[in-house]
């Protein structure tokens, strides 16, 4: 590791103001301090956030829930009011990483995670993302876990979150301070798609600071479904997940949310698909016309074929557990 | 106060419990929790596997939680309170999860068991597993290049009921 200077803000205000482009926010670590072990991330300081509060789950009074931004991932996915409300929350979050990792991620790091693409991690490799203008040796390399959705010539990578599925499934709202101020971005706009600026992963300013992720009022508690498809039973990253969330006016499908993860940038949504869905009755032929609309400008690379059918396989099977409200035990009422 | 080193680098003080004894320490920002232990203190317990998160061979509690103490920066633990694997018995009398895996033969080169052994541990404590297939899953987070999960499986669920049990008889002395 790179030595750096550590500071321990007393402040949101003083934490921001400390922040300069050489300086990285540390919350939880888990993947900050690993990719600082790798050289991949060099800061010339750490502002520990751990002194600012930001860690509670309280309900709004717009009926929603604010979410502190240092808030462990078992904490959020374990509290009273996510798991009843937000169940396809609870669900994603213990579909990441390990339950060691759980206890020590914060949900605003979660967001900020970087791609696990190898070629990003490895720095005896060019990388766009990490060395802007040097090259992406993963678009005709070892390119099975990449994108096939949104990328660019400059960059194939995914974002790895599981986490961010559901947020974005859910329309989620981020709040951010920075030295000027406070703003709330949407989920949808928070990530980027790589275009030509791979380096960047999201529009937070480098003097922002996430401090609480806010939830709209629930209607998704009965049907929804977090799949998730990797490698292994546990403890790996998507290849394919699915956030399926559905509301019924009696049979009729009243709101669809669908969001992939794992074959894009940010996590990927499309409001066509889910106009597609609102007011039909549910159907596997239905689903499969949503499935192939969503993946429709699918380009997959050298290696990443089969994402393409997996992830409309997936999508059918969450669209139907949804429906069902399998993953909440019951029929739909 | 803050020490500087040869190298220039700041040193800063940190106060922590660590298993069962508070302890002030003086330590660069960039060393990690399990560094501290292993070279600073000479608790060897707990072991190096992958130094990235990925194997578990690091568990130790921190304020009763599993964590991985590769990825924790030791700066960041002044106030915690912390207990390896050296902290879990007392004297020669086992921790009832140590005693569970030698019942079990949940081993078979050691190396992984110290973590595998406070990631059980802090299952117990979390209280989310309550079948087989949920010990499986909540146990992910630790590797056996051996291959005794079936062990250590078995292992943790004898160990599973007494442990609440005894959890609420002697709370606030064992982890």
């Amino acid at each position: 590791m790179t030595p750096f200077s550590y500071h321990k803000p007393a402040s949101v205000s003083e934490a921001v103001n400390l922040a300069d482009a050489c300086s990285h926010f540390i919350a939880g670590g888990t993947n900050l301090v690993d990719l600082m072990k790798e050289n991949v991330v060099r800061p010339a300081r750490l502002i520990d956030i751990s002194g600012l509060g930001l860690n509670g789950i309280h309900a709004t009074p717009g009926g929603g829930v604010l979410i502190g931004a240092r808030v462990s991932n078992a904490d959020l996915a374990w509290h009273p009011l996510i798991e009843r409300h937000y169940p396809l929350l609870s669900d994603a979050v213990l579909a990441g990483a390990s339950p060691q990792l759980r206890n020590m991620a914060s949900t605003g790091g979660n967001l900020l995670q970087r791609t696990r693409c190898y070629y990003f991690y490895d720095t005896g490799t060019p990388c766009n993302k990490r060395e802007p203008g040097s090259g992406c040796p993963a678009r005709t390399g070892m390119n099975r876990i990449h994108a096939i959705l949104g990328a660019s010539d400059a960059c194939v990578a995914t974002h790895p979150s599981d986490m961010c599925v559901a947020l974005a499934a859910l329309e989620a709202v981020v709040h951010v301070q920075g030295p000027s101020g406070e703003r709330q971005i949407p989920f949808a706009d928070f990530h980027r798609l790589p275009a030509d600026t791979p380096e960047r992963d999201n529009n937070l300013a480098f003097d922002e600071l996430v401090t609480g992720i806010e939830l709209p009022p629930p209607v998704f508690e009965h049907h929804y479904r977090y799949l998730k498809i990797r490698d292994r039973a546990s403890y790996a990253f998507a290849l394919v997940s699915v956030a399926a969330a559905l509301t019924f006016d009696g049979e009729v499908i009243q709101q669809a949310r669908l969001a992939l993860g794992g074959v894009a940038h940010k996590p990927w949504r499309d409001p066509v698909v889910e106009r597609l869905l609102a007011g039909q009755v549910p159907s596997k032929a239905l689903f499969n016309r949503a499935a192939q609309t969503l993946l429709q400008g699918a380009q997959p690379l050298s290696h990443n074929g089969f994402k393409v059918t997996l992830a409309q396989r997936a999508i059918v099977r969450a669209l139907d557990d949804a429906a069902r409200g399998a993953a909440n035990g019951g029929a739909r009422p | 106060m803050t020490a500087i080193a040869s190298n220039g680098a700041a040193e800063h003080p940190i106060c922590l419990t660590l298993n069962g004894q508070p302890r002030t320490l003086q330590v660069h920002p960039w060393v990690t929790l399990l560094d501290l232990l292993r070279e600073q203190l000479d608790l060897i317990g707990t072991k190096k596997g992958c130094d990235h998160g990925q194997c578990g061979a690091c568990t130790v509690l921190r304020d009763g939680k599993r964590v991985n103490a590769c990825l924790t920066l030791a700066i960041m633990c002044d106030g915690a309170d912390l207990v390896t694997i050296e902290g879990l018995a007392s004297g020669d009398d086992l921790h009832p999860m140590q005693r569970a895996f030698i019942t079990h033969d949940a081993f078979q080169c050691g190396y992984c068991t110290p973590g595998q052994i406070c990631s059980a541990v802090g299952l117990v404590h979390e209280g989310r597993a309550d079948t087989r297939e949920a010990i499986r899953e909540q146990m992910s987070g630790n590797l056996c290049r051996c291959g005794a999960y079936g062990n250590i499986v078995a292992a943790v669920e004898e160990a599973l009921p007494s442990m609440t049990n005894g959890a609420k008889a002697q709370r606030g002395q064992h982890p």
